[in-house]
């Protein structure tokens, strides 16, 4: 139940939140951003709704001792503003902005088969290999010096 | 063009809401993708079956949807675009340690000063992207 079942369920919800606010659809995420032109600002209305209901769901959830299933919120810790933050953020938006597709919108569009969305996540998904590899060897480098 | 669908989109909104609420009280974990599917990429992490679970229900919504309703979708992006463009936004939520839910929702949500941070800048970059490809060197 807590291992396979209620995380499907809370990913159908997710999902069906994607395809419902219109973020599945790449031509409307890269409309949102294009003021200048064929502008469509329904984006900030699916953060509006996204961070309403987060908002006021965390105050209640995060008061109770820890998670029905058992363990404790695992909540970053981070405080500091450091340069792969920015920098890595900065990236991201360059790639989204060629795209259209976020992480969280691209997995739901798999689901439509779209031949688009698969090109898109596997380019993602080496994307991310090649970020963990650098990371890596960064942080070889580093143990070496120290 | 797309359609301006301000009532569908804040309740789409909302369902990416009660998600992201439902796995912070059932599971205590943040509903940030690019931490979920970082998770299972090998070598995975040893909780990676309720990730894997959170992506197939991901997945399975659409097809579970396609029985009554299909959302609209096109992509501008010539496909040979989607690689670099994938690419980057693989690179970027690794070293920026999340993306538009996990910062954008649920960072924001709980008014972290990293995931603001993290917001503004990709909102911004995607937006000065997007104004360069569309109208200043005439692309999609």
């Amino acid at each position: 139940m807590e291992r396979f079942l209620s995380p499907f369920l809370i990913g159908l919800i997710f999902g069906a939140g994607i395809a419902v606010s219109g973020m599945i659809n790449p031509a409307k995420v890269l409309n949102f951003f294009d003021v200048a032109g064929t502008w469509d600002p329904s984006l900030a209305f699916v953060m509006g709704g996204a961070l309403l209901v987060t908002f006021i769901g965390y105050r209640l959830v995060l008061k109770r001792p820890g998670p029905i299933f058992g363990g404790s919120f695992q909540l970053p810790t981070r405080k500091e503003i450091d340069r792969p933050l920015v920098v890595g953020s900065a990236i991201f938006g360059i790639g989204w902005g060629v795209a259209g597709f976020c992480p969280g919108a691209s997995i739901p569009a798999l689901g439509l088969f779209q031949p688009d969305a698969y090109v898109f996540v596997a380019a993602m998904i080496a994307g991310i290999l090649i970020a963990r590899a650098i990371r890596r060897s960064l942080d070889a480098r580093r143990a070496l010096q120290v | 063009m797309t359609e301006f669908t301000p009532l569908q989109s804040f309740a789409g909104g909302a369902l990416i809401g009660l998600a992201a609420v439902l796995l912070m009280a059932l599971h205590g974990r943040i509903a940030g993708l690019s931490g979920i599917l970082t998770g299972i990429l090998p070598p995975a992490a040893s909780d990676w079956p309720w990730r894997a679970s959170f992506l197939a229900g991901a997945v399975a919504a659409p097809i579970l949807l396609a029985l009554v309703w299909t959302p609209d979708f096109s992509s501008p992006t010539p496909r040979v675009w989607l690689i670099p463009g994938g690419l980057l936004v693989g690179i970027g939520i690794f070293f920026g340690s999340g993306c538009t839910s996990g910062h954008g929702v649920c960072g924001n949500a709980r008014l972290s000063v990293r995931s603001i941070t993290a917001t503004l800048t990709f909102m911004a970059t995607a937006g000065i992207t997007v104004y360069l490809i569309r109208h200043v060197f005439g692309g999609f």
